[in-house]
């Protein structure tokens, strides 16, 4: 039986930890995803999880701190944001390297400088070529469901990879929200007991971990770890699908929104999905075929299917709430127009950076971005492929 | 699990994250080759007194039956240590 509750992001994602018990939940405080290790900490002094915390100085030793216990055989667990993702960036590769499924919850945030607390999604997008498996969430039910399955996506013999759930600062992570939340027993049967092969603590078979790889070694080290982010694919379509059993909700690479009949459509992740399926409700009820492909997997990134399910619309918007400085456009943009090129009828691809720093978006400026869509469809000249949304000129 | 690790390894077949499965490996990996000085053991010398051995952070200096051997040339470093240590001017360091 789901228990409706409601909760915001971070209360979701702490409820998952709790429902999880992992082994040890390593972290320090950062804007906004603070909260996540706080409700979690008190779990843990009220004794209703069995789980290690290790509170450290930053977020470089949290990550340290679970690739030691990941290493030793421990199921690990960490949130963070911003900055914080961005002072673990050594130990990312680290852990992905190593073959560590370590979970984190990514609470999307605004790099400095200057500094901006507020949802954007620099912080896990300068994170995207480390090594771990990406997962976005458009709200907190998808950020609990997500979480709950990184687990199982991280963990399976072909992958051994780590994953990140993300979801946007404030806008998920403190907006509450009404939600189904699984039992705890239900979670528990799940995630299942984490059995890896090979561990530092196993006394049977004594291992090194994190060796040196010299120009010999490391090629072979990399593309191996490329293997395990093919399988991930077929695992996470896996996992979703065992999730659905017991949950009755339904996950895949990327959801599509009206795409089917879309003459035009959007290409987001994260909470803007939520504002522009508002929009294309709108809309829909005027009779606009506008349609809205919105990733939750981003890395591995699904681009074949992606350039499938977009194979009948002519003109397709891509939202970036982060900057390359490339002055080419952002990173959602790059991927998918790239994974678009060798669709024989391509369609035509422009890209909106928006929402940087927490800067809103609503439905009147996506309602916009929907409108000149259809003017490129009727053949108006794309002066500039990307260009900004919302920026005072 | 016994994966031999070395330099025609597949990446099908290298241990994941490198992650190294039996002791005493480093026996199969010439780690010993960028050094820019190098000591020369001088026999008629040394006494014996093993202090060299010790200290030497490769596990260079081979001792067998409490008597030491020539350098493990595949492995020395050139760091010298041993040449600092060793009170009898058994060991010279020499230009590689
Ligand atoms: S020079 Fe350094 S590495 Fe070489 S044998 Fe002496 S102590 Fe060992
Ligand atoms: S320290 Fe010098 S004298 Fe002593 S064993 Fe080593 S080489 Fe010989």
């Amino acid at each position: 039986m789901p228990i409706r509750d409601r909760l915001s992001g971070n209360e979701a994602i702490s409820v998952a930890m709790r429902q999880i018990n992992p082994d040890v939940v390593a972290a320090f405080p950062i804007t906004p995803s603070t909260e996540i290790p706080q409700y979690f900490s008190k779990y843990v002094a009220d004794g209703v999880v069995d789980t290690e915390f290790v509170p450290v100085e930053s977020e470089h030793s949290a990550m340290s701190a679970c690739i030691g216990a990941q290493g030793a055989g421990a199921r690990s667990m960490t949130a963070t944001s911003s900055c914080g993702l961005a002072l673990m960036w050594e130990m990312l590769y680290i852990a992905s390297s190593s073959r560590l499924p370590i979970t984190l919850a990514c609470v999307n945030r605004a790099l400095s400088g200057p500094i901006n607390i507020n949802a954007d999604h620099g912080d896990s997008m300068g994170a995207r070529d480390s090594g771990w498996i990406q997962i976005y969430s458009e709200d907190n039910q998808e950020a609990y469901d997500n979480f709950i399955q990184a687990v199982r996506i991280g963990e399976d013999e072909r992958v051994m990879l780590p994953v990140m759930v993300c979801q946007d600062g404030f806008i998920t992570s403190h907006g509450v929200e009404n939600m189904d939340l699984l039992e705890d027993k239900e979670v528990k049967e799940f995630v299942g007991e984490y059995t890896p092969k090979h561990y530092l603590l196993n006394p049977q078979e004594p291992i090194a971990m994190g060796p040196y790889a010299t120009d010999k070694y490391y090629m072979e080290h990399k593309r191996q770890q490329v293997e395990g982010m093919k399988e991930a694919k077929e695992v996470v379509l896996k996992v979703a699908k065992e999730f659905e059993k017991i949950s009755g909700r339904k996950y895949g690479f990327f959801e599509e929104y009206m795409l089917e009949d879309a003459e035009v459509a959007l290409v987001a992740i994260n909470s803007t999905a939520g504002t522009i399926k508002a929009t294309i409700d709108e809309m829909r009820n005027e009779g606009k075929k506008v349609g809205l492909l919105k990733i939750r997997l981003f890395r591995p990134f699904p681009g074949e299917e992606i350039s499938k399910a977009l194979k009948d619309v002519s003109v397709v918007g891509i939202m970036d709430r982060s900057e390359t400085f490339s002055t080419q456009g952002g990173p959602l943009f790059f991927e998918t127009r790239s994974a678009l090129y060798d669709n024989p009828n391509r369609p035509k691809v422009v890209n909106y950076i928006y929402g940087l720093g927490g800067r809103d978006i609503s439905t009147k400026d996506i309602r916009k971005v929907y409108e000149e869509l259809y003017e490129i469809k009727m053949g108006k000249e794309v002066e500039e492929t990307c260009t900004y949304l919302g920026v005072r000129e | 699990m016994s994966v031999k690790i070395n330099e025609k390894v597949t990446w099908r077949d290298i241990t994941p994250g490198g992650t190294i499965y039996d002791a005493g490996n480093s026996s199969e990996f010439k780690t010993g080759d960028w050094r820019v000085l190098k000591p020369v053991f001088v026999e008629e010398k040394c006494k014996q007194c093993l202090l060299c051995a010790p200290v030497c952070p490769d596990s260079a200096v081979p001792v067998e039956n409490k008597v030491r051997g020539e350098f493990d040339y595949d492995h020395c470093k050139g760091c010298g240590i041993c040449m600092k240590v060793c009170p009898f001017d058994a060991i010279q360091m020499v230009s590689e």
